[in-house]
């Protein structure tokens, strides 16, 4: 057990400092997510395949604080993409980090954009 | 802007807050919360489940980050003990003063204690917090026998508890029949009976005298003369207002406790209101939580609008489950009010006692108490509270209408005024608008936007059927589409998929769906694929659940179990010792589970691939326990060594389990074979079970344990193995084609028109003309089965799927492990990462 959560907070566009080049796009699984190991913060990366877009969330899951949602199955809610934590269906946008169906906490997101073939989050530290 | 201070943070007080919040924001009214207990408002009505989940957070009204998010000031843990009228301030026992313009006294009640000797003692407790509860557990570890003080509502559920703690349980009540206030002398009788034949004794009409024992409870003595041995007492005896406030501040209080308040709730200091069981109202303490709400609203609407929405006797109609009894009671339950002709039902084989109080000129209905079924208890509370007129038979409203039709005219009869859930106060007209206006099509959406059945939950089942009657006029028909992204059933998308031929998911949303898939449809269309096709999972692994994806079983704290697969539960020494070597390397927990296999927990998913490497090179394949596909087939010894085995039940077992092995299908599937009639293998609580018989074998099926446990029914009699093999192809071929997600074989049969004597037709006489293609079918999936384990064993590719991060071979640092008994268990879940 890690000694305190990690410290997720969203990351905006504007305040990127850092772009971490986390991997090639082709190690994430087509329409699925996968999770990067950032300085000891782990982050779930999805690769929207069918809307030809990325996202990256924190990768606990705010309801029983697992380290999940990177194995979580990705899709739709009328058209806010979403992911749905493998434990226990909670659902959260992808683009907001809003939790969708419930009073669990919101998820922290981060900008993502990839290059020559590499996949970058951008952190503000 | 007006300063809103609340005393108490229980279900009221957080009531108050929600519907304050809901129509004001902290510009209009800031609000400061004081709870006295150390953790936010949680479900009281509820806490019983404790004992089962032992932790709160399913109990939780609300997380801090909600108080958070609606600025609401909680301090917790912090009990006032004085209010200065004068100054308009509270004061904590820590000396904190908070100024207030409105002050609402929620504080609740505490456990009322009767003056019998000796309380004081060493294991007697009351049953009201959540420390109360942890306070009992542990004392329950070196207790045999509990003893339950109150029969009324809140002490037998304190008797189940007990009972659920694996105690020798008794509850005394001090009148001549349980649930004094609900219920009368026959119901109380069957209740009781009920709850006897659970193992609760049930001790009526005794009045405790003392508590025996030396510092520590070793006894009761009664009145009578007469004494109970008992290693603890719970005292359920009702509730007392925490009115200790009133005593120092002046607020007047009741002879026998509670802040006394007029209609608008408002003490004696026209500042200060109370709600909830704290209140007095009309010489009445609510012991319930829908009055305590409406209570909540009555103040909210008078501090917005200056509204002087009043407060009026409140129904104390109640339905409740208790100990998987259904117990009601409505209305004017024993007729006090006027004269009255009751119709009285009784079944003392089933258990079941409905007594109705039909008005004297026969038109309306007063009340009554329903024990043992009480499935009519909305409807006929609606027909109480909106005076509607009975039936021309009224006795039908109690035993059902003999010819088809519903009774009372049902839903529709009902007026949209009609109050349908009193935790919320939503009434059908509520609903219907959220339905028509809102377009909350789905009961997620009427409960999201109405909040009804969001308290108690009675009245779900009833909002669903004011939810699909509304969608009916409204020309919807209520079709049963997986999800939003298709407008078609399983069993449609079932034939859509075999006859044109399509593989790949995306395919099948492009060509029949729309947007980009979700939760639901992508694992329940993986599933088609794999029952129709047969092709490897993994190939399109981002549609699979979780558990299909990493082909394993996810646990707490994120790692998986393994469960090779061990046909009929016979295993060589040999093999076994390979579990034990493999369990031994990785450190994993060890269980047998009830399938006659072995689970073996607290794999990372970096070792997934390591670990079957090892148990598939030892002769082991894939048990499929991640997998909406057969499970096991359970067998007992059979006739090879029991004396009284008349087939060979393990080779069938075997057989019928390898043919079946990997079977993709709606749900999970179970199977069973027993050698004799004395069916150890219990063969009829699976979907489908095989009995031996002196001349061949019964066939019984759509059985299943669980939530609802459900005999096996019988298919076919006294036939062969090869016939057996063919009904049950056929059988599991015809559930695979028209069942929906997530429908076990029961819920499939329950929902089949015309049951299992239509299932019979189908597959025993094959009225259909089916029979031979559902066999060709399922010969096709025998005949393509393959390995998962085997093929990522030997597949590179996949192999390297399985890690946590993507950009480092390193394995998840947040796994850790304790110890238990020796061997490892994950972190808890409230303890995990913290």
């Amino acid at each position: 057990m890690t000694e305190t959560l990690p410290a997720y907070k969203t990351v905006a566009l504007s305040d990127v400092k850092v772009w971490f080049k986390a991997a090639k796009e082709t190690d994430f699984p087509k329409n699925g997510g996968a999770c990067i190991n950032y300085n000891g913060l782990q982050v779930a990366i999805f690769n929207f395949t069918r809307r030809n877009e990325w996202y990256a969330t924190q990768n606990l899951c705010p309801h029983k604080k697992q380290m999940i949602l990177s194995r979580g199955m990705i899709g739709t809610e009328q058209e806010e993409p979403k992911v749905a934590c493998p434990f226990h269906k909670k659902t959260f946008s992808l683009s907001s980090g809003k939790n969708l169906n419930g009073t669990e906490c919101d998820l922290a997101t981060y900008p993502v954009k990839v290059e020559g073939g590499f996949v970058y989050v951008g952190f503000s530290e | 802007m007006e300063k809103i201070v609340v005393i108490g943070n229980g279900m009221v007080g957080y009531k108050f807050c929600e519907k304050l919040r809901a129509k004001a924001t902290a510009e209009e009214f800031s609000i400061t919360v004081f709870g006295e207990e150390p953790i936010p408002a949680y479900d009281r009505v509820h806490l019983s489940e404790y004992f089962t989940n032992r932790s709160t957070d399913n109990l939780t009204m609300a997380p801090r980050s909600w108080y958070e998010e609606n600025q609401i000031d909680l301090i917790t843990g912090e009990l006032i003990v004085n209010i200065d009228r004068e100054a308009k301030k509270v004061i904590s026992y820590k000396g904190r003063e908070e100024s207030y313009d409105k002050l609402i006294l929620a504080t609740g009640s505490s456990a009322f204690v009767p003056p019998i000797e000796g309380v004081e003692k060493q294991g007697v407790f009351v049953y009201r917090t959540i420390e109360d509860l942890d306070a009992i557990i542990e004392y329950s570890k070196k207790a045999k026998s509990a003893t339950v003080l109150g029969g009324g509502l809140l002490g037998l559920e304190a008797g189940k508890a007990m009972l659920d703690l694996n105690l020798n349980t008794h509850v005394i009540e001090f009148a001549p029949r349980l649930m004094p206030r609900q219920l009368d002398d026959t119901g109380s009788d069957v209740l009781k009976s009920k709850l006897e034949a659970l193992g609760i004794h049930m001790m009526l009409n005794k009045n405790t005298r003392k508590i025996l024992g030396n510092g520590q409870i070793t006894g009761l003595e009664f009145a009578d003369g007469t004494e109970l041995k008992t290693d603890m007492l719970v005292i359920s005896c009702g509730i007392k207002s925490r009115d200790e406030l009133g005593k120092s501040s002046g607020l007047k209080t009741g002879p026998r406790g509670g802040f006394i308040v007029d209609d608008l709730l408002k003490t004696n200091d026209p500042e200060i209101f109370a709600i909830g069981e704290a209140a007095l109202h009309d010489g009445m303490v609510y012991g319930l939580v829908a009055p305590g709400y409406e209570m909540a609203d009555v103040v909210v609407e008078q501090l917005i609008h200056g509204k002087e929405k009043v407060f009026t006797n409140y129904d104390m109609s109640t339905k409740l489950k208790l100990i998987g009894v259904d117990v009601a009671s409505f209305g004017d339950p024993f007729g006090e009010n006027e004269t009255y002709k009751p119709i009285i039902f009784e079944d003392k084989v089933g258990g079941i006692y409905k007594r109705i109080n039909i008005s004297e000129d026969g038109k309306r209905l007063l009340g009554g108490i329903l024990v043992g079924d009480a499935e009519a208890f909305n409807i006929l509370l609606q027909m109480v509270q909106n005076e509607m007129p009975l039936p021309p038979n009224p006795e039908d409203l109690i035993l059902g209408a003999r010819g088809g039709e519903s009774v009372g005219g049902g839903i529709d009869a009902l007026p949209d005024t009609a109050q349908v859930c009193s935790c919320e106060d939503v009434s059908k007209g509520d609903i219907c608008c959220a339905v028509e206006e809102n377009g909350a099509e789905n009961i997620d959406l009427v409960k999201k936007c109405t909040k009804a059945g969001t308290g108690c939950g009675a009245c779900t089942p009833m909002v669903v059927d004011i939810l699909n009657a509304k969608l009916k006029s409204m020309g919807k028909t209520v079709k049963k589409v997986i999800c939003e992204h298709f407008n078609y059933s399983r069993q449609e998308l079932f034939d859509i998929i075999k006859v044109e031929g399509i593989k790949d998911y995306d395919q099948l949303l492009d060509r029949y769906g729309k947007g980009d898939g979700c939760e639901i449809c992508k694992p329940a269309t993986a599933s088609l694929f794999a029952s129709i096709w047969n092709e490897m999972i993994l190939e399109q692994d981002t549609i699979q659940d979780s558990n299909d994806r990493y082909l394993a079983n996810i646990q707490k704290g994120g790692s998986y179990s393994v469960v090779p697969r061990i046909p009929g539960g016979e295993i060589t020494p040999d093999k076994l010792i390979t579990i034990g070597q493999v369990a031994k390397k990785y450190n994993l927990y060890t269980k047998i589970t009830g399938g006659q296999r072995i689970d073996l927990f607290g794999a990372r998913v970096d070792q997934l691939p390591d670990i079957w490497e090892e148990l598939i090179n030892a002769g082991f394949e894939s048990g499929h326990a991640y997998g909406k596909s057969l499970r096991t087939v359970k067998s007992c010894v059979g006739s090879t060594w029991c004396r009284y085995g008349l087939h060979d039940s393990v080779s069938f077992a075997i057989e019928v389990e390898e043919r079946y092995r990997g079977l993709r299908s709606p749900h999970k599937l179970k199977g069973g074979v027993s050698g004799c009639r004395r069916e150890c293998a219990e063969a009829q609580s699976k979907d489908f079970g095989i009995i031996a018989t002196e001349i061949g074998w019964n066939l019984y099926v759509c059985g299943n344990g669980g939530a609802n446990p459900k005999h096996a029914l019988l298919l076919a009699g006294d036939i062969d193995k090869e016939t057996c093999v063919k009904y049950l192809d056929r059988f599991l071929m015809f559930y695979l084609k028209t069942a929906e997600p997530l429908n076990r074989t029961a819920t499939w049969l329950n929902k089949m028109e015309g049951g299992i004597d239509y299932l019979k037709e189908v597959i025993v006489n094959d009225c259909l003309g089916i029979g031979e293609q559902l066999e060709k079918e399922m010969e096709f999936m025998v005949e393509t089965y393959k390995c998962e384990w085997k093929e990522v064993v030997n597949n590179p590719e996949l192999r390297a799927r399985f890690k946590h991060f993507v950009n480092s071979a390193e394995p998840d640092p947040n796994i850790k492990f304790s110890d238990m008994r020796g061997q490892i268990v994950p972190a808890n879940w409230e303890t995990a990462n913290s």
